[in-house]
């Protein structure tokens, strides 16, 4: 589908993601991140047509903490407002959507998590099928421990390259002075075999924020915008036992469907948590040695829940933004084993 | 007034406990009802493909799937995962591996336990059988796990089953508890160890310097950090209230009460709390009240009359 309107990410910010955040609240932990996307391109909240965040109350087990940090935000006068339960990445989805129609030539897209306070292995196995699966406590290591044997299986890859995978992207991470784990590392015992530490992302605490804003809008805003060319997300079945787990046709069909496939790109951020999905993800999009893939480090350095694929898209934006890139792919996913999967292409104008 | 260096940070846990009562499709209560009798039902798309475990509409097509079959409790594992160290609620608290079977007669995967000795003793295309729990109730942890099983596959198509049960479960109940550590972060945490003093204190905001008791972090109007410290109270007046006829459960509170809207001396908006020491009819706005703090003085109990004069409504009609 292509857009009849363009629509650009014009600025990005992160928290330096840290493991534990217990002397923040949420809006605490946010509310920085706002300020310094807002001062990036000198608006204000009220300069803002639409604002979407991103976020879960099961990972800090507070109810309703999506109205706590919009405290951060300043709501007032009353602001155009939404929300949704899951990666800001599909926050973004909506506002890119909400400035397609026109209604809106700039938007605040936000999102944050906490997984500290709880246990998130165990936190995720609540949004799986709740009559047959969930039950069974089955967490999140383990059912991508599922999916990584699966490929070892297929003949797709080996522990050993896995572990070459986690080392690459900690070490790219060094250049990342938010990242929660940079540099290579050994990678430990088996948490859930094949998949050992290091296959596994950090566990953190972070937020995430970017700002779109459209045509004229944007180029005022930005030096060199990040336009959007095409976003598209897609989800597979639910039941683990109905999906080929070694390939991720929904992430493709996204990716096809935001144009990906059209031209090359030169840079990916691939949201994949565990380092076997970073190879599902590469083999499903057929991203060449070309093409830069998680430059800043990717889940594998720091997984804020919630925000990480919102930052797939931040990153790949900034990257345009200072040039490093020309045509980026973003992707973000949510779910088990890259069960949703959205892609976004980005682009810079001509140098 | 003046900033304070960082308080000591606040613990308490949290547990967040839920039991989802669900009730079930026809599909899925023939399939769970047949757990407990020992029997595992698919179910046949359009395409012939047996779903196990079967669901009410076809992943695929979304078509209502209704043509059960009855598929061996045998099968082979599709893909697995050792699991060292068992988490709460799995199905076994000794290692075992996580599986993807493939019930003979099926052909789509089940995800449970296969119990096994270690990692060496299990691989891809293994042959497992069902281990029934020896308590059933219609439910997926009827299957204990799995367990290998020296056995060939059977031959043939999978039988129809008619799906019907004596008794059929209609709904399962699936409990759910997660623990947390709770933190309030900073603005919360001065808040509460003031309290604990005795001291009700607020922050304010610095652009539009409005007090807001209690602080949460941030104004929401101005999106900006709360910062500065403002001790109010502790007298305040009544805005608005209410009268509570029903009784809370656990709250060893006789009604009729009063709850009511204070603004405590200094404050830029209403807290909430309970009036006492004087008949709920005689409450009214304007009423100047005093907390009169808990047994242990962590936090106000409720709040009494102080016997002065009512405020004039014009000192707080803006904190309504």
């Amino acid at each position: 589908m292509k857009p009849d309107r363009e629509v650009a990410i014009v600025a990005f910010a992160q928290s330096d993601h840290r493991r534990r955040t217990d002397d923040l609240s949420e809006v605490e932990m946010l509310m920085p991140v706002l300020h310094e996307v807002l001062r990036r391109t000198g608006l204000k909240t009220s300069d803002i047509g639409f604002t979407c965040s991103g976020s879960s109350d099961y990972l800090a087990g507070r109810a309703f903490s999506f109205t706590m940090a919009l405290d951060g935000v300043g709501a007032w006068p009353p602001i155009s407002e939404s929300h949704v339960e899951t990666d800001g990445a599909w926050a973004l989805y909506e506002a890119w959507v909400k400035l397609l129609t026109g209604e809106a030539d700039t938007a605040l897209v936000y999102s944050y998590g906490k997984s500290s306070p709880g246990s998130v292995r165990d936190v995720l196995t609540r949004q799986l099928d709740p009559y047959y699966v969930a039950p069974l406590w089955p967490d999140s290591v383990a059912l991508a421990a599922l999916q990584a044997r699966a490929l070892i299986d297929a003949g797709a890859t080996d522990e050993a390259a896995l572990a070459d995978l986690a080392a690459r992207r900690r070490t790219d991470a060094a250049a990342n002075p938010h990242a929660q784990v940079t540099g290579a590392r050994p990678q430990g015992d088996h948490v859930v075999a094949p998949l050992r530490t290091g296959d596994c992302p950090p566990i953190g605490d972070g937020a995430a924020a970017v700002i779109l804003a459209a045509g004229d809008r944007a180029r005022e805003l930005c030096g060199r915008p990040a336009w959007i060319r095409g976003m598209d997300h897609r989800i597979e079945a639910h039941s683990l036992g109905v999906r080929d787990l070694t390939d991720s046709p929904s992430a493709r069909l996204a990716a096809e469907r935001a144009g990906a496939f059209e031209r090359p790109v030169d840079t990916a951020e691939l949201h994949a948590p565990f380092t076997s999905q970073e190879v599902v993800l590469t083999r499903a999009l057929g991203l060449g040695d070309g093409v830069r893939i998680n430059p800043s480090g990717g889940a594998l350095a720091a997984n804020p829940m919630m925000a990480a694929g919102l930052i797939r898209l931040g990153e790949a934006a900034a990257a345009v933004h200072r040039g490093d890139s020309d045509r980026a792919l973003a992707h973000a996913t949510s779910g088990p084993c890259l069960q949703q999967n959205l892609v976004a292409v980005l682009e810079g104008d001509p140098r | 007034m003046t900033p304070t260096p960082p308080p000591e940070i606040l613990r308490a846990p949290l547990v967040v406990e839920f039991p989802f009562t669900r009730s079930l499709g026809p599909v899925q209560s023939a399939f769970l009802t047949g757990l407990r009798e020992r029997t595992v039902l698919g179910v046949r798309t359009e395409g012939g493909r047996v779903l196990v475990p079967p669901v009410e509409y076809d992943p695929e097509t979304a078509a209502e799937l209704r043509e059960l079959v009855e598929v061996a409790a045998t099968g082979t594992v599709t893909t697995w995962a050792w699991n060292p160290e068992p988490r709460s609620g799995q199905p076994l608290d000794t290692p075992f591996a996580w599986a993807l079977v493939r019930l003979d007669g099926a052909d789509t995967a089940l995800l449970h336990a296969l119990d096994a000795p270690g990692p060496d003793a299990v691989r891809t295309g293994m042959r497992v059988r069902v281990r029934w729990a020896a308590e059933r109730a219609g439910a997926i942890t009827d299957i204990a796990c799995f367990e290998p099983y020296g056995g060939d596959a059977e031959g043939g198509e999978p039988a129809p089953h008619s799906g019907e049960f004596d008794d059929p479960v209609t709904g399962i109940v699936a409990p759910a508890r997660l623990d947390y550590t709770y933190s309030p972060g900073r603005a919360q945490t001065r808040y509460l160890q003031a309290l604990s003093e005795r001291r009700t204190v607020g922050e304010r905001c610095p652009s539009c310097a409005k007090v807001y008791v209690p602080p949460r972090g941030a104004c929401p109007t101005c999106g900006i950090a709360t910062t500065d410290r403002v001790e109010v109270g502790p007298r305040g007046t009544v805005t608005t209230f209410c009268i509570v006829n029903i009784k809370a459960k656990n709250l060893d509170i006789e009604v009729p009460y009063v709850y009511a809207h204070i603004a405590l001396d200094g404050a830029g908006l209403a807290l909430h709390g309970r009036i006492g020491g004087i008949p709920y009819d005689q409450v009214r706005m304007g009423l100047r009240v005093e907390p009169v703090w808990s047994g242990d003085g962590r936090y106000p109990d409720h709040y009494r009359p102080t016997g002065e004069p009512d405020a004039d409504y014009d000192t707080y009609k803006e904190l309504l």
